[in-house]
């Protein structure tokens, strides 16, 4: 089974003796069964180990051996609202290498989107244009209120702060292929660990493995307590740093993020934590750093990863980037039930 | 203790057909009389405070006269108020008893704590799991985001 079961929901538990009508009740599940659909890829919380590992096992089968024309006929609606180039460029690769075509939304800013068109109604009709489609918004559950309207397989290219769930699969695909495996391992997480979506989504998904996390990150940008709760209750074993320097030398995989303008209202705030942490050729040789330690980064950095790293053993990043497209066509062909 | 025997006692504490919501919290006993909206009320309300009650300590105590609480109603004592047992009336009597329980799915009636969550930028249902209860802890299925206890806010 790729998504966890979701047990049936009840809106009162015992009689139903109130004076009201059951669709309250009966509403919940049509609308939680649509959740579960394996259609789409929303959040990575709708995948358990086996799920998670069911896709990376056909990313790789798609990488050895690439069923050309497999999406022939088919076409992949891209609907970004904010900037992108690897996610927008990736699923535009995954797509046309597997034979398929690609209708970019293009710029908001020239769409009716611009002249008042409400969210729904753009899902609606792109949706009548395509045959699957990626989206990214800044609003957050989008791409959740936008498979539940529009009729068609629709995959989160990241909301808001919230979740990025192929840049996930594309980073555990990564991890097992340089680590060889997801298990055992101590991973560490550095940068914004507060807004970053893809360090929400990697650390949820790591919490199926077993592995220890580490996170690193002034104290303003720790990670969510909610998300620190959610994977206490599984069990994983976490520590919070200060600095990298305290852990640098036991990790085997670094996973740096930029600290991102974009998600701080208050640009003070910003302005503050913008250079906390630069990781680079000195440093690792200072802390110690095993010789295997792979260095991760979702990409585009700035200041917080040195290009002096870039051709040592350790950079494994421009490799994440080109693992999205297995991990892109893999999903694109799922979702339209081709693999 | 039998309503009919005391009718000084009724005039005052005991409604003839309605509902009781008898266990709250006494904290949480204006959050329950919003809910039911009672200021908007036009029968006969009652509204009790920091009464002695063994398991929760104090406790609060809502009457409504000639009203039966909807689901929706009730869900939404069971998110401030888990402990709160509703008591049908008729004829003074208790005919019917039930505690509110968690529903373990809830809609509309919860508005979601994060600005940039869809559901408050554009027009639709709110739908949140509950994740955990003493304190009530929800997860909106959109933004992710959980809120708990307190922050819990009812539309």
């Amino acid at each position: 089974m790729l998504v966890r079961a979701l047990k049936p929901p009840f809106a009162v538990a015992g009689e139903m003796w109130f004076t009201e009508d059951l669709s309250f009740s009966l509403n919940f599940t049509e609308s939680v069964l649509m959740a579960a659909d394996l259609k789409n890829i929303i959040s990575i919380r709708d995948f358990d180990r086996d799920g998670l590992l069911e896709v990376l096992e056909k990313a790789h089968v798609v990488e050895q051996d690439l069923p050309a024309g497999l999406l022939a006929g088919y076409v992949l609606g891209v609907m970004f609202i904010e900037p992108s180039t690897r996610t927008r460029l990736s699923f535009a690769s995954a797509m046309v290498r597997l034979g398929g075509e690609v209708l970019d939304f293009g710029d908001p800013a020239r769409s009716s989107l611009q002249k008042g068109e409400s969210l729904s109604d753009t899902v609606k009709t792109l949706a009548g244009y395509c045959d699957v489609m990626a989206i990214r918004h800044p609003w957050e559950g989008v791409a959740r209120h936008s498979a539940q309207i529009a009729g068609i397989p629709v995959i989160n290219a990241g909301d808001g702060s919230n979740q990025h769930p192929t840049q996930t699969f594309l980073d555990l695909y990564t991890i097992q292929k340089t680590c060889g495996g997801l298990d055992g391992l101590r991973v560490g997480f550095i940068g914004d660990l507060r807004y970053s979506r893809t360090v929400h989504s990697l650390v949820e998904a790591l919490s199926f493995f077993d592995d220890e996390l580490c996170f690193v990150s002034p104290g303003a940008l720790r990670v969510p307590e909610h998300l620190l709760d959610e994977i206490k209750q599984r069990g994983v074993d976490y520590q919070e740093y200060d600095t990298p320097d305290e852990i640098l030398s036991e990790l085997d995989v670094l996973y740096c993020t930029r600290i991102q303008e974009e998600r701080f209202a208050d640009k003070l705030e910003y302005e503050q934590v913008k250079t906390c942490y630069r990781i680079d050729k000195e440093l690792i040789k200072k802390c110690g750093a095993k010789e295997t330690l792979k260095i991760m980064h979702p990409l585009p950095r700035v200041d917080e990863l040195s290009a002096d790293i870039d051709d040592t053993p350790h950079a494994v990043y421009f490799e994440q980037a080109k693992n999205g497209v297995p991990v892109r066509q893999a999903l694109l062909a799922m979702v339209l039930g081709k693999l | 203790m039998d309503d009919n025997q005391n009718p000084v006692q009724l005039n005052v504490s005991a409604i003839r057909h309605g509902t009781v919501i008898d266990h709250v919290d006494s904290r949480a006993t204006f959050q329950v009389a919003r809910i039911l909206q009672v200021e908007s009320e036009e029968n006969k309300v009652l509204v009790g405070l920091n009464l002695e009650s063994g398991n929760l300590g104090l406790k609060g105590i809502i009457k409504i006269e000639n009203r039966r609480l909807t689901a929706e109603e009730a869900n939404k004592i069971a998110l401030v108020a888990p402990d709160a047992t509703l008591n049908i009336i008729e004829n003074f009597r208790v005919v019917k008893k039930a505690k509110v329980e968690l529903p373990e799915q809830i809609e509309r009636v919860v508005k979601c704590y994060n600005p940039r969550c869809i559901t408050n930028n554009q027009p639709g249902d709110t739908h949140f799991k509950i994740i955990g209860s003493r304190p009530t802890a929800l997860r909106c299925r959109y933004c992710e985001r959980v809120m708990k206890g307190n922050a819990i806010l009812l539309k």
